[in-house]
């Protein structure tokens, strides 16, 4: 009896560790796909990065198919829904139908956000997906089909500093966007830029790439009126500043795209205080005519900062002159700072286009500034001062020395030493 | 008006007795007189810490968060403040300077022996005094360089065996070196360090006035020549502290002292932490010695090795028989040089050696 059970328990524990082996190997899409070679194995060695794969997100749940037999003609039956590569205007909704429903969502992340569906179709891609044009990006064109890594992991397309190469897949590419009559040259406007530069350069990814300004699910191109809302999302004292002016609702009024309309788009450069006044580079003068008030305006908006960034200057010069002579100067330099937060604060006053409020900031600086160059002048005097005083000493005690010397051998002579 | 007032005092003090004193005094004149100058020196250099220390008092502020503040305000606010505060460190300075000539040539000269192995022996605790005065007062402005050089410089006295770890806590008001070691350091620099130092002070001139001047060792009595100690060479060592003085003020005024940045125990030790020359022969050579000698640590075996070395460098009047007798030991002479090579080397290399 004992030994009927002993069997009995050891055959169960073996079924058992048998059909456990059996769950977590068998996959016969895996299988076959491997087997078939290049470039059929390369979806399969991609997917081991994969983080759907990683969470346990199988083939069958995006493919269809019965993972489980060997039988090919079985594995793609029509009861087993397979329904192998799906076409593009298939795959938002598929994706969607894991990645829009929070409560599936919420076992991965509760924090994931789930409106990426809703957003593709109000994009300019889900729209034209939806008018039957298939060369439109999808959720796989930007992310991959398959081995999707996670989007703050570098190797992604959709990690920041590659989003602009990404994008421009497509947007670069001019035989593939010809019908679409938009222009191919926004990567290498963007290169250039100020933004560009960070991004791809400096590898600063607080820096914009394509999708901060357009959407990223949701890209579209940011409307006359919201642009200045665009910038604004890290610009935000030029933005506020811009929309209480005079200016906007003029802008709003011509049709003219705001912030865009001085500074450019994908180009845009780090701005120059030769971007405002009367000179050549001037963009006032896109619009303004000499003689008019806004002329004017410019002119005196540009005497300010000259007039500021010279008081630095000077200030700077100055603090260095009296370094240089081992004064001590960390006071000054500290004041420095506060004109240079000056001369930012009326740099970024200008896109009120009020010529009071950028004096008045000027002002604050030019007063600060010139206490420096003041008592930076008194080191410098100072430091004369004490190599004065130090040789008027040095005189008189070399006289008490000679006086002195003179006095003992005088001594001496009358009285030698015994 | 003159003679009244030495009639009052005569009629109430021996004044006759010290004036007497003054003109029977003499100074032994010979090829090493220049020598007795660098006491007078060290005397002169201390007396300018004490009066230029006071001045820094009244502004200097104790704690953390306030020192080096205060210091800075000094410099850069109170008139003179920078001057004060400069001759204070370069006096410093100076003065360890002058106080190691006057050791080396009192050891070279054996005017140690006998009478005066007493004389020796207050002279040395000054001299320790005065390292340890230059010690405490280089953490006092707090800024980044002092604070760790004196948390390197604690850590060495942790490698004392048996009561380092005390000795350690004892220095540092706790583990680490915090405000709590600052406090300790005023203390010791302005009120411990200067009563003790005065103390021995009073005790070494009084000695080097009744037994005077050291005669140079084997040199006949009526064969050396003399000259008075009142006015002559009182008036030789007011000439020599005038040119001392202007020096000091040369110091302050083309190389002020600087304060540098404020002490900050959360970032990492600036590179070229160093402690202040005088100390660093005994640093580079800890820093050369290897890790473990005879199966203790290298830098405790090291500062026994100082520690040992010190103690007998004070009793050497009575380790040293033949200036008893009248002549100076060659063996004594050798050692005398090899210290000072090795001083020199060591300091050379702390300061060349990365």
């Amino acid at each position: 009896m004992k030994r009927i059970l002993i069997v009995t328990v050891l055959s169960l524990l073996f079924v058992s560790i048998a059909s456990g082996q059996q769950e977590e190997e068998i996959n016969t899409c895996a299988d076959c796909h491997e087997m078939m070679g290049a470039p059929y194995d390369s979806i399969v060695h991609a997917q081991s990065q994969d983080i759907h794969a990683q969470k346990d997100v199988t083939c069958a749940d995006c493919h269809g198919g019965d993972p489980t037999t060997m039988d090919f003609e079985a594995a793609k039956a029509p009861e087993t829904r397979f329904r192998g590569k799906p076409d593009p205007a298939e795959i938002p909704d598929l994706c969607g139908s894991c990645h829009a429903d929070p409560e599936y969502m919420r076992q991965f992340d509760p924090g994931l956000a789930v409106d990426q569906l809703a957003k593709y179709w109000t994009s300019r891609h889900g729209e034209k997906l939806r008018e039957g044009d298939a060369k439109v990006a999808e959720c796989a064109s930007c992310h991959g089909a398959h081995g999707v890594l996670p989007v703050d992991d570098p190797r992604s397309p959709v990690y920041p500093t590659r989003v602009p190469e990404t994008c421009n897949t497509c947007h670069g590419n001019s035989q593939y966007m010809a019908e679409y009559n938009i222009p191919t040259d926004q990567y290498e406007e963007f290169a250039g830029s100020v933004h560009g530069q960070a991004l791809l350069e400096n590898k600063d990814i607080g820096a914009p790439a394509c999708n901060d300004c357009h959407g990223n699910h949701g890209a579209t191109p940011p409307g006359i009126v919201s642009i200045s809302r665009v910038c604004g999302t890290c610009h935000i004292n030029n933005m506020d500043l811009f929309q209480e002016s005079k200016h906007e609702p003029i802008f709003d009024m011509m049709d003219l795209p705001e912030c865009e309309t001085c500074h450019g788009n994908h180009g845009v450069q780090h701005p120059t205080d030769a971007m405002i006044g009367t000179g050549e580079e001037s963009v006032c003068l896109n619009c303004h005519g000499e003689g008019d008030s806004g002329y004017k305006m410019a002119a005196a908006m540009s005497e300010s900062i000259d007039s500021l960034k010279m008081v630095y200057d000077s200030a700077e010069v100055m603090i260095q002159r009296a370094e240089e002579k081992d004064m001590g100067v960390s006071d000054l330099e500290y004041s420095l700072r506060e004109v240079r937060q000056s001369l930012i604060q009326t740099r970024t006053m200008i896109h009120s286009f009020d010529v009071s409020r950028v004096e008045e900031i000027e002002n604050e600086g030019l007063s600060v500034g010139q206490e420096i160059i003041r008592s930076a002048r008194e080191l410098i005097d100072e430091f004369y001062y004490r190599r004065k005083g130090l040789g008027i000493f040095t005189l008189v005690i070399t006289l008490v020395v000679i006086a002195l010397y003179l006095k003992i051998r005088h001594m001496e002579q009358q009285k030698p030493s015994d | 008006m003159k003679e009244s007032i030495l009639s009052w005092l005569k009629n109430r003090y021996p004044v006759d007795s010290v004036t007497e004193f003054a003109q029977k005094k003499k100074v032994p004149l010979f090829q090493g007189t220049i020598w007795y100058y660098f006491g007078g020196i060290t005397l002169f250099l201390f007396l300018i810490q004490v009066a230029t220390g006071i001045l820094l008092l009244f502004y200097y502020r104790t704690g953390a968060d306030q020192a080096y503040e205060s210091v800075k305000f000094l410099m850069t606010k109170v008139h003179f403040g920078w001057l004060i505060r400069s001759i204070h460190s370069w006096a410093a300075n100076l003065m360890v300077l002058s106080a190691f000539i006057h050791m080396f040539s009192v050891f070279f000269t054996r005017a140690y022996r006998k009478p005066r192995e007493l004389t020796w022996i207050t002279g040395m605790v000054l001299f320790l005094l005065a390292m340890a005065f230059g010690f405490s007062g280089y953490l006092l402005p707090w800024n980044e360089l002092a604070f760790f050089a004196t948390k390197v410089g604690t850590d060495i006295v942790g490698a004392v065996p048996f009561v380092g770890d005390f000795l350690l806590t004892l220095l540092r008001g706790g583990s680490d070196v915090t405000g709590a070691t600052l406090s300790r350091f005023f203390g010791f620099h302005v009120a411990l360090f200067p009563g003790i130092f005065t103390l021995f002070l009073v005790i070494h001139l009084a000695f080097v006035q009744v037994q005077g001047m050291s005669k140079p060792i084997g040199a006949k009595e009526e064969e050396l020549k003399t000259m008075p100690f009142f006015p002559n060479f009182v008036l030789r060592d007011l000439l020599i502290w005038l040119i001392v003085l202007n020096v000091l003020a040369i110091l302050a005024v083309f190389f002020p002292w600087e304060l540098g940045a404020k002490a900050d125990p959360f970032v990492p030790a600036p590179a070229g932490i160093r402690p202040e020359w005088y100390f660093m022969f005994m640093f580079q050579t800890l820093k050369m010695l290897p890790a473990h000698i005879a199966g203790l640590e290298g830098e405790t075996v090291g500062v026994m090795a100082f520690a040992i070395a010190g103690i007998f460098w004070i009793l050497i009047p009575f380790f040293d028989r033949s200036s008893q007798r009248g002549h100076k030991s060659k063996l004594l002479t050798y050692i005398g040089i090899i210290v000072v090579i090795f001083i020199l080397v060591m300091t050379i290399l702390g300061y060349t050696l990365s």
